[in-house]
């Protein structure tokens, strides 16, 4: 059903975002009850029963991700909402930023309260501006509302929120690599063990949730994490955010319920291809998932346990879908140019594994491709494949296989006859 | 940066104590903000300011795309050519940008009005393409748009 909305549950207007309309429509009722009929620990066992999962990519349950930190255990704890919303195709979190941002303030002050944090941050990219400018606003609307500070709602909850901007790193998205910018260096992702939730902002314990994943726990506590549960599938429950783009007729930000048809979805509730044209494929959760072809999409539902029969997952929920005719060599090029873009440097089989990358495909464009290179393209994403801090190297390489997998012929193709086997080009133009 | 110093003080008082390390990125953006780079005399007042290593604001300044350490043109267009973008014809609205304003990515115009850059996505795909004015996001761009846009700009 895609009608079940947990999120987007009401009509966006020029005013729907404020503190006034968030609060006519039941907006920090939740924390109301979570602050005067709940401790934390009841909060916290409210989410954990949830069952939700992580919606920026790695699908980790929120509730294991908490039962980390210990509330009581003396040291301070901080709270992150990750808001760097980076992966190519996602553009979700923008949605919440900009329309719902109370929404993100309530859930947080909630998983504050749970986890006891006096400091909650929201790390949010660099280049978003409207989004930022709204989502400072509605936190000096709380602020002003006693929402935060010291004697919140008049107990003796007390929490301070601070957003955080990015300046341009893609790979600031990655939560130990967020923490680190937060400290005001550069944006390096960290080893772990130890976890963030051991040692994480200055090594003290530390929560980081994507954004749309926090901002479910309004809802959670309103509604209890049994009812959340009963939402979606068994196995991972609630709805999911989908921002879908590309050769699609009706791009946009949808809530879908986990579980849901990916088929009618595209077809249907997107309105199918752009220009009537046939499906080649969809890329279904940010650029670093498996692309899935027409024919692997018919019966799959749009949760991670479908997806995985398929080799791919929902990842971000970031989807894009590509036109029949598109060529498959010049949009690789695009994901590896992007890639080498914005590897950090830090470890060698992406630092130079990104280059290599790069050099190859952009010399198969160039018609200068080598027999040898879809092996070496192979070879390189696999050498990528869990030799890095991060997951970077990792997710360039299941980019790079998986379009390798399903579209080998056309490589085969440009390096052979020194041209693509479609016209060459990425566009569908919109009035086709 | 000097005259910034107790916009740096607010800033400061919203964060927990012992945090003075996290300034060094805010104070940064605010600086580019205020003079369109980061100088070399800014880093040396920062670092004064602070008490951070200078490694540290340096090693800041290279990483980050958005910060930079030259002045560039007065307004900055940034094309995204990232994928959602591409497939709706960044490539087509960079080449427009580029032939109207007769320079290539990476350029300023002779009369320093104008910077264009190319930009990886801005997670503002479902209105492909996208591009930015200075701070600002035009979305769902034609070579029509551009032209209009450009002309309010001149």
């Amino acid at each position: 059903m895609p009608d079940t909305k947990l999120l987007m549950t009401f009509p966006v207007t020029a005013t729907s975002h404020t503190l006034a309309e968030y609060r006519a429509r039941g907006g920090y009722g939740a924390l109301e009850k979570a602050l005067r009929q709940m401790k934390p620990e009841q909060v916290a066992a409210e989410v954990n029963a949830s069952g939700i999962q992580g919606r920026g990519g790695a699908a980790f349950p929120m509730g294991r991700k908490w039962a980390v930190v210990h509330p009581n255990d003396g040291q301070a704890h901080y709270l992150c909402a990750n808001a760097d919303e980076g992966e190519p195709g996602t553009f979700k979190d923008r949605w919440i930023l900009e329309y719902a941002p109370h929404l993100l303030l309530e859930s947080m002050l909630i998983a504050a309260y749970a986890l006891q944090v006096r400091h909650a941050f929201v790390y949010i990219r660099g280049e978003f501006d409207r989004p930022y400018r709204r989502l400072a606003a509605a936190v000096e609307e709380a602020y002003a509302a006693g929402y935060f500070g010291r004697g919140i709602l008049g107990t003796g909850f007390a929490c301070d929120l601070v957003i955080y901007r990015g300046a341009g790193s893609y790979v600031c998205g990655e939560a130990s690599a967020l923490i680190t910018s937060i400290e005001g260096k550069r944006g390096y992702p960290r080893n772990r063990p130890p976890r963030l939730t051991v040692r994480g902002l200055y090594q003290k314990p530390t929560v980081i949730n994507n954004v749309e994943t926090l901002s479910n726990i309004a809802w959670i506590i309103a509604h209890g994490g049994a009812a959340y549960s009963k939402v979606g599938t068994e196995k991972e429950p609630g709805t999911r955010l989908i921002s879908i783009s590309g050769h699609i007729a009706r791009a946009g930000v949808y809530e879908i319920e986990i579980g849901y048809s990916f088929a009618k979805f595209i077809h249907e509730d997107c309105g199918g291809v752009l220009g009537g044209r046939a499906l080649k494929g969809v890329i279904p959760g940010g650029i670093s998932t498996k692309i899935l072809t027409a024919s692997d999409i018919e019966p799959l539902t749009l949760d991670n346990r479908s997806l995985q029969t398929a080799g791919s997952s929902m990842g971000s929920g970031g989807m894009i879908v590509i036109a029949e005719g598109t060529c498959m060599v010049r949009l690789l090029q695009v994901l590896l140019r992007f890639y080498h873009h914005e590897s950090c440097g830090q470890c060698t089989p992406c630092r130079e594994g990104m280059g290599w990358l790069h050099r190859i495909i952009d010399r198969i464009v160039a018609g200068e491709g080598r027999p040898e290179d879809i092996e070496r393209l192979y070879q390189i994403s696999a050498w990528n494949d869990g030799t890095t801090i991060c997951g970077m190297g990792d997710a360039a390489g299941y980019a790079t296989s998986g379009i390798l997998n399903k579209f080998r012929d056309e490589f085969e193709y440009y390096i052979e006859h020194k041209r693509s086997r479609c016209n060459g080009t990425l566009e569908c133009p919109r009035s086709s | 940066m000097q005259h910034l110093i107790p916009e740096f003080e607010q800033l400061r008082a919203r964060f927990p104590e012992a945090f003075t390390s996290s300034l060094v990125l805010p104070c940064l953006r605010r600086i580019q903000e205020d003079r369109g780079y980061v100088a070399d005399s800014d880093i040396d007042g920062l670092v004064e300011y602070l008490g951070v290593p200078r490694i540290q604001v340096e090693e800041v300044l290279s990483f980050y795309g958005q910060l930079r350490r030259k002045p560039i043109g007065r307004c900055h267009i940034q094309a995204c050519r990232n994928l959602s973008c591409s497939l709706l014809g960044a490539e087509r609205i960079l080449d427009h940008l580029s032939r109207k304003l007769g320079i290539a990515p990476g350029e300023t115009t002779a009369d320093g009005r104008f910077t264009l850059s190319t930009v990886e996505c801005l997670a503002a795909c479902g209105t492909a393409p996208v591009i930015m004015v200075d701070d600002t996001y035009h979305e769902s761009m034609t070579p029509e748009k551009i032209d209009a846009l450009l002309g309010a700009l001149r």
